[in-house]
């Protein structure tokens, strides 16, 4: 299979460099929080309890008959290590999920806009993620699978308290949604500690890549509600909407400032990153994550020509540990793949000046 | 007032009596609290407090507290006390900060709600119901609501014309309720 077939066959729809502003914002993602009434929350249910729970989901899955798309039913003790990684790295699950496997299972849509995680720490966390800033639409989508699931089941939910979640950090509406974006210019001007602080102020929380805990990499960064009770979906919706805009305009402001400044310093960094990128025989993801952020800035204000945007959100992808590894159909260790890494970054970027320019 | 299971800190008025009135005030993020016996409790304002908690505790530590004082008071219940539908108790709730199961809530109202207010500063889902629940008269009563935070927030920004459109869109609900 050539590089491209494969890149296209690894591509979510989230990764695929559409939808509005996507010169800054990677991905939307609103995620629910959904329980059965009564049946203890996993942290603490037996192997009956949660078994019941998997067949409760397998006949709700079976009686929206196909309304929902194309969703595959898939039970985590199935799946090899290796490949439960693979739905990490493109967020279809969260790293918690990938553990203790016995009936843990995932619904995916074929698109994988729309994924569901069975018995993770609540019952039912059901994500819908797009390209671009879309909010409503993953809202809307979520909500749907939501609705369609709650003809069948009985899911907790209380009239003070709301939807009733493991965590009480998640009750009521038990949605969180976030918006990845990429940020180079505040960055870069240490603007981002300040916005961090100022956004923490309206009840919203900035983390990395892949979540809570996780290191920013690439200048990537994931903004989302922190509030869940006490503000409907719509509106925690259009706060963090509007919020995000704001800070869209300050990483727009602060990337012509940087131009307006010194544009060949810029420039030059821009270059360097690509050359390093185009010639290095080892790269480990942070140091190449940082200098795909370069490139693509470079893309995003014009100097770097030939290059689809896209291949930020592709290689961020797909140089992670499990997608080089099942790229290169065997198991490689830090160095190995540091190797590797470089090699497909090289390759990949080969493939573009080919297409391009 | 009757004393509920054991309390391991002792009354800080009297010293003699196990406290089972708590007391727990936080001011910019500082929290103090205050442990106090049921006896003590009663002869400082307790009968007043479950009226009006914060007026009464304001009484009591007048001289202590700055007048903006937000005062939380709550009768301790056991640490063994247990949800009766997963067993689930409250001691094991604070070791491991996540509930059993959806009963867990009704069962801990009392010790939730405090938490949910420092969480979430509201312990009212204004939201998404199930959709077997849909319609009737909780679904006005919530839109109503809705609607008048539009309302306070079209003042504020003095756009009367769609503030007056917004009260009529109230009066007609409320009408209907």
């Amino acid at each position: 299979m050539s590089l491209k077939d494969l890149i296209n066959k690894t591509l979510s729809q989230w990764m695929k460099g559409t939808g509005p502003e996507r010169d800054i914002v990677i991905g939307s993602r609103v995620r629910l929080a959904r329980n059965l009434a009564g049946v203890p929350f996993p942290s603490i249910a037996d192997d009956e309890h949660k078994a019941y729970v998997i067949k409760e989901t397998k006949r709700a899955l079976q009686a929206t008959n196909g309304t929902l798309g194309r969703m595959e039913f898939i039970p985590l003790a199935e799946v090899p290590p290796l490949e439960r990684q693979l739905l990490v790295e493109k967020h279809l699950i969260s790293p918690a999920h990938t553990q203790n496997v016995k009936h843990k299972a995932v619904i995916l849509r074929d698109d994988e806009a729309v994924s569901i995680m069975v018995n993770e720490e609540d019952h039912f966390r059901i994500q819908a993620l797009f390209p671009g800033l879309a909010l409503e639409e993953a809202w809307k989508l979520c909500s749907s699978v939501d609705d369609a699931f709650s003809e069948v089941l009985d899911f907790a939910y209380g009239e003070r308290f709301g939807y009733l979640t493991a965590c009480p950090t998640n009750v009521g509406t038990g949605m969180r949604a976030s918006i990845m974006m990429h940020l180079p210019a505040l960055t870069m001007t240490d603007q981002i500690r300040k916005m961090i602080g100022a956004v923490s102020r309206f009840g919203l929380a900035v983390r990395g890549i892949y979540g809570e805990g996780t290191e920013v990499l690439g200048n990537i960064y994931q903004l989302s509600n922190q509030i869940t009770l006490g503000h409907s979906e719509e509106e925690i919706i259009q706060h963090l909407q509007k919020v995000t805009m704001q800070v869209l305009e300050q990483e727009r402001a602060a990337r012509q400032r940087v131009l307006a400044q010194d544009r060949l310093r810029l420039e030059d960094r821009i270059y360097r990153s690509y050359g390093i990128l185009a010639n290095a025989r080892l790269l480990a993801t942070h140091e190449a994550m940082q200098l795909l952020s370069d490139v693509r800035l470079g893309i995003d204000l014009g100097i770097v020509k030939g290059i689809e945007p896209r291949i930020l959100q592709e290689l961020m992808v797909m140089i992670r540990p499990a997608h080089l590894q099942k790229l290169m159909g065997q198991e490689l260790d830090a160095p190995a793949r540091d190797e590797k890494r470089a090699a497909l970054i090289r390759e990949r970027l080969r493939l573009a000046e080919k297409e391009g320019g | 007032m009757k004393k509920r299971g054991e309390a391991a800190v002792m009354c800080e008025a009297c010293h003699k009596e196990p406290a089972t009135v708590h007391v727990t005030r936080i001011v910019n993020d500082q929290k103090t609290e205050l442990h106090l016996c049921a006896q003590c409790a009663k002869e400082r304002g307790e009968i007043e407090m479950n009226v009006e908690p914060s007026f009464a505790f304001h009484n009591i530590l007048a001289g202590f507290f700055e007048p903006e004082t937000v005062v939380v008071s709550h009768p301790s219940r056991p640490a063994a006390l247990r949800c009766s539908n997963c067993g689930l108790s409250l001691a094991d709730y604070r070791r491991i900060g996540k509930l059993g199961c959806s009963q867990c809530y009704a069962q801990f109202e009392r010790e939730l709600e405090p938490l949910l207010k420092r969480i979430h500063r509201s312990v009212e889902h204004t939201g998404k119901r199930p959709k077997r629940l849909a319609g009737g008269r909780l679904d006005v009563r919530r839109e109503i609501e809705r609607l008048r935070r539009e309302l306070q927030e079209a003042i504020a920004r003095e756009a009367y014309e769609e503030a007056a459109r917004l009260r009529d869109q109230i009066r007609s609900l409320e009408q209907g309720l």
